[in-house]
Formats: C-alpha cells, structure tokens, sequence
C-alpha cells in the first residue's frame, strides 16, 4: 500500500481571538447600558 | 473567592450587577473554545474574529437587557449563539460569495482577462489572411458556396435559389470546396490554428 507523506496539522497551538478583538469587546461593554422604557429596551451608548 | 474562580452563573449574576471584570474573566475562560469553534467551521482567522466579536456583542445586550435566563449554561448558550451568527455568514456569503488569496488558489487566476492578446490577435489574423488565400486557389463555383455559406451565414437553400442550382448540388459543392480546402493544407503544410 501506498505511504501517505502529507504532514498533519499540528492543532496543539490554542486558537485564539485577537487581542483587538477582546478590547472592543470590553470596551464595547463598558459603553453600553441599556434602559427599560415601557416595554421596549433602549440601548445607550457612551462612546 | 477570587473573581477567576467564581462559577459561570456566579460570574454572569455579577456582570448584570454591574461588575465589568466578570464579563473578562468570562471571556478569558471561555475564548478558546468557542474562538476554535468559530475557525474550525470558518476557516478564516478574520471571519472567526468578526463572529467571535459578533457573539459576544449578542452576550452583552441579553445580558445588560435582563433577557437571559440560561443559568448555569453559560458556555452552551454562547456556543450556540456563535453557531447561528456562523451559519448568518455562510447564508451570506452563498448570495456573495467570496474567494481569499490563498497558496492552492491565486485570485489572478479567477480574474483572468479571457480577451485574445496583441499576439493571439496577429496570429488570429494570420490565420484568417492564409485561409482566404486557400480558398481563393479554389474552382468558382465551390468558392462562391463556400463563401456564402461560411462568411454570408446563408442556408443552402438560399444559396441554391440565388446560383440557380439544386440544394443537392449546392450541397456537393461545399463538401467538395471543403476536401480541396483540406488538400491544400496539407500540401502546403499550413497550420491554420491559433
């Protein structure tokens, strides 16, 4: 039988987001309050 | 407890209070698996970082809007938040689809410009002038056939009518035009493709 010589993928690495990605995240958090106005959610944000 | 041990739920219940760092340790714990599982459907690290972004966003409005009532289920629900913003993305990239540089697929050869270039044009026109000296060593009545058949689009019904022949003679004609066409080729060993 044929020898398969294709090299796999080594998954050890942990993927991860960017750390840019992470920080608007947060930051977006931060920036956000959301208010009850009768039944309706209003989103405010201080940014 | 220190914040890095608190449960999920515990976790979750504080962000809602009010507590931002809860919201980071959350995402501290939980970005490698579901950042992998966005990439491992995606394939894409700018794609899985706007759906990774995405998610999160959806996490903090359900959050913040008193909307959730998962307790306990933290990652779950996020996972599955996360599946149905991946499956969003390929909905809309089925109606645009969208192809990356990658090593197996250059996009030049995606946007190639399928117009004859100045020297496929040349040859081309090369081509055509050897062609018509060809059919010119032709006898008259194949070359008048073959000339209307080929360069006027007439049917051979038509060419019949207009040289007064029979269809079946106008027929023989352009079958005999096309074997002498291909003797001479072959006699002058022209090559007549571009």
């Amino acid at each position: 039988m044929a020898k398969l010589y294709t090299k796999k993928a080594k998954s050890t690495q942990k993927m991860l987001p960017k750390k840019e990605t992470v920080n608007f995240i947060l930051n977006y958090s931060k920036a956000l309050k959301i208010v009850k106005v009768g039944n309706e959610n209003v989103e405010l944000n201080a940014n | 407890m220190a914040t890095n041990q608190l449960p999920d739920a515990l976790l979750v219940k504080n962000y809602i209070d009010g507590d931002e760092t809860a919201l980071e340790v959350l995402i501290n714990r939980h970005q490698s698996k579901i950042y992998g599982f966005i990439y491992s459907k995606v394939l894409d690290r700018d794609i899985a970082d706007d759906i990774f972004q995405d998610t999160f966003i959806k996490v903090i409005k359900t959050l913040k809007g008193n909307s959730y009532n998962e307790e306990g289920k933290f990652l779950p629900w996020v996972m599955r938040i996360a599946h149905n913003l991946i499956i969003d993305t390929f909905r809309k990239n089925k109606k645009m689809p969208m192809n990356r540089e990658t090593e197996e697929f250059s996009i030049f050869s995606y946007m190639t410009d399928n117009s004859p270039n100045i020297e496929s044009q040349i040859i081309t026109e090369q081509v055509e002038n050897d062609l018509l000296k060809l059919i010119d060593e032709l006898p008259e009545d194949q070359k008048q056939v073959l000339k209307m058949r080929i360069y006027d689009d007439m049917s051979f019904k038509e060419i019949a009518d207009l040289t007064n022949v029979s269809i079946n003679t106008a027929l023989g004609r352009m079958r005999y035009a096309l074997m002498n066409l291909r003797r001479l080729i072959e006699k002058n060993q022209i090559i007549l493709t571009n």
